[in-house]
């Protein structure tokens, strides 16, 4: 039988079995809407004031500073607009990292339609942004800067805490995008100083749907979904309860078991890391050591990653890759380009990210697949010549 | 599924993967830079028949089905009748390819064109008038 190695945590995770149980009870039997007057009601409300207080919790932040939402998404899309559009913010300009996910760089671009100049902060070759760069790049008109705290693609992490202190300085706010880092790095937004930073549950154990944005207290920004005034007038829409429950069981459980899950999720990716490396013409992409614990991404030289995927599949392996092909767009990552990586490496890109239940045997079968697949299609490959 | 039974067939056992070793026709086309590149290799005996013809691609699963598909489709067959292999036949015989993926049946069918034209180059003839256009950056990613 081909075995099932899940290998993509960093393009959604398994919910966790606490996070499944305590939110069965919300679908069928706890279904009362929060905004009711009537004891049934408020028992749903308690409940979401009791997630609401233990995703604070993670985050060092006071309970009336999260706000629920859809997911990754929504959040990116609610700071970056909601910003753009409060009467407050008087600057146009927005700075933001070139490696962003798509939901704070489609937005950006959708800022720039409405007459929005925004300027995009190189990265260095371990896709890291630069403090000196964003020196240069704040003006006296600059309202945001949003850079990732953790990048999806090849999980380097970025000196937000500078950042931000940098942006203050210059009299902007700060968002960060910290779906990949939330319940996976320790988070404190105190630490960090930012003004804005999005998360997503399915990321950490929690189910898909569900998400929040953390607002510090006196930021400026204006709501993006209008209605019945739930999340306090700041998000309308009937609150999704369940989904908002099992978030936060999964958050809580994530933090708590977090030191001891990344000293194991480090040793295994440092494992496949080398062995991979071992490999000729492979490379690591994104920084060799601030990094995400469980992830690690790579290219293999004179291969294509749509097909290294789908072989892997074949052999029980899930993983993705930033190469065009596995894309609808024909370009390779913009992430691994804006790390000077040359088109021609970049086609040949593969992330493996582990998780909580990852084993030492799944590592295992991922080199072993790995190596395999990898030297299966560069003997197909007129590029190969070793 | 993104793509059909045929082409995960062609792209998991691909048929005549290699080089043909006393190869008088050789084509490569696409780059490197757009992520796809298609090599044919064919022995083409006396009498215009190909005879051996073996494929090496760098690209992507349809790439590779595609390639794997347009030898299975020459093998044998004339010249003239390679010449009327159209990158249509290719999807057809795959069953389909997702709209993203259809530059890769055309790319197979000028790997097999740019062979044939390297045939009458070494033969002496100029291939132009009896092959066409055999460029090979016609398909690059850029223009899809």
């Amino acid at each position: 039988m081909t075995p099932f190695v899940y290998a993509d945590h960093a393009a959604t995770s398994p919910l966790s079995p606490g996070a499944r149980a305590a939110m069965l009870p919300f679908f069928d039997v706890e279904y009362g809407n929060p905004s009711g007057l009537y004891a049934f009601s408020q028992r749903a409300k308690e409940a979401l004031e009791k997630a609401r207080a233990q995703v604070a919790a993670a985050l060092n932040a006071p309970a009336d500073t999260i706000f629920f939402t859809s997911g990754g998404t929504e959040s990116d899309n609610w700071a970056l607009q909601g910003v753009a559009q409060s009467p407050r913010v008087k600057g146009r300009h927005l700075i933001l990292s070139a490696v962003e996910h798509h939901a704070v760089l489609h937005t950006a671009r959708h800022l720039e339609k409405q007459g929005w100049e925004v300027t995009l902060l190189p990265v260095d070759a371990q896709g890291m942004v630069s403090p000196g760069e964003l020196e240069k790049a704040l003006r006296p008109h600059t309202a945001l800067v949003s850079v990732m705290l953790a990048n999806n693609e090849v999980g380097t992490l970025q000196p937000v805490k500078e950042l931000a202190a940098l942006a203050h300085a210059a009299g902007a706010l700060f968002h960060t995008d910290a779906v990949q880092a939330v319940g996976r790095i320790p988070v404190d937004v105190e630490e960090l100083r930012v003004d804005l930073l999005s998360l997503s549950g399915h990321k950490f154990g929690g189910p898909r749907g569900t998400g929040a944005l953390y607002i510090r207290k006196g930021t400026p920004i204006v709501p993006l979904l209008h209605g019945g005034g739930q999340e306090r007038g700041r998000r309308s829409g009937t609150e999704n309860v369940a989904g908002i429950v099992g978030m936060a069981a999964a958050l809580t459980e994530a933090v708590a078991h977090m030191e001891e899950d990344n000293a194991r999720l480090t040793a295994l990716r440092d494992r496949l890391s080398a062995t991979l490396l071992a490999i000729p013409r492979s490379a690591l992409t994104g920084h060799p050591t601030a990094r995400l614990p469980g992830t690690a991404s790579f290219t293999f030289e004179a291969i294509e990653g749509e097909s290294l995927v789908l072989r892997l599949d074949a052999l029980g392996v899930c993983a993705s890759s930033g190469s065009a092909c596995s894309s609808t767009s024909l370009e390779p990552s913009h992430v691994l380009l804006a790390m000077g990586i040359p088109h021609e490496i970049a086609h040949g890109s593969l992330r493996l990210s582990l998780g909580p239940r990852t084993t030492e045997d799944q590592v295992d079968h991922i080199i072993s697949s790995v190596t395999r697949v990898v030297a299966d299609l560069r003997a197909m490959s007129p590029l190969w010549t070793g | 599924m993104l793509y059909s039974e045929k082409v995960m067939d062609h792209f998991t056992n691909p048929r005549n993967m290699g080089v043909v070793e006393n190869a008088n026709a050789v084509g490569q086309v696409g780059n490197a830079v757009c992520g796809d590149i298609m090599q044919m290799s064919m022995y083409i005996d006396e009498d215009g028949i190909i005879r051996d013809v073996k494929f090496k691609t760098f690209g992507c699963g349809s790439a590779i089905a595609t390639s794997s598909m347009a030898t299975e489709l020459v093998k044998g067959r004339s010249i003239e009748e390679a010449l009327t292999l159209t990158n249509k036949a290719v999807t057809e015989a795959l069953d389909g390819l997702p709209p993203q993926k259809l530059h890769c049946s055309v790319l197979a069918e000028e790997a097999i064109r740019a062979a044939l034209a390297d045939y009458y180059t070494r033969q002496g003839v100029d291939p132009e008038p009896i092959v066409g256009c055999t460029a090979g950056d016609c398909s690059c990613c850029h223009q899809h």
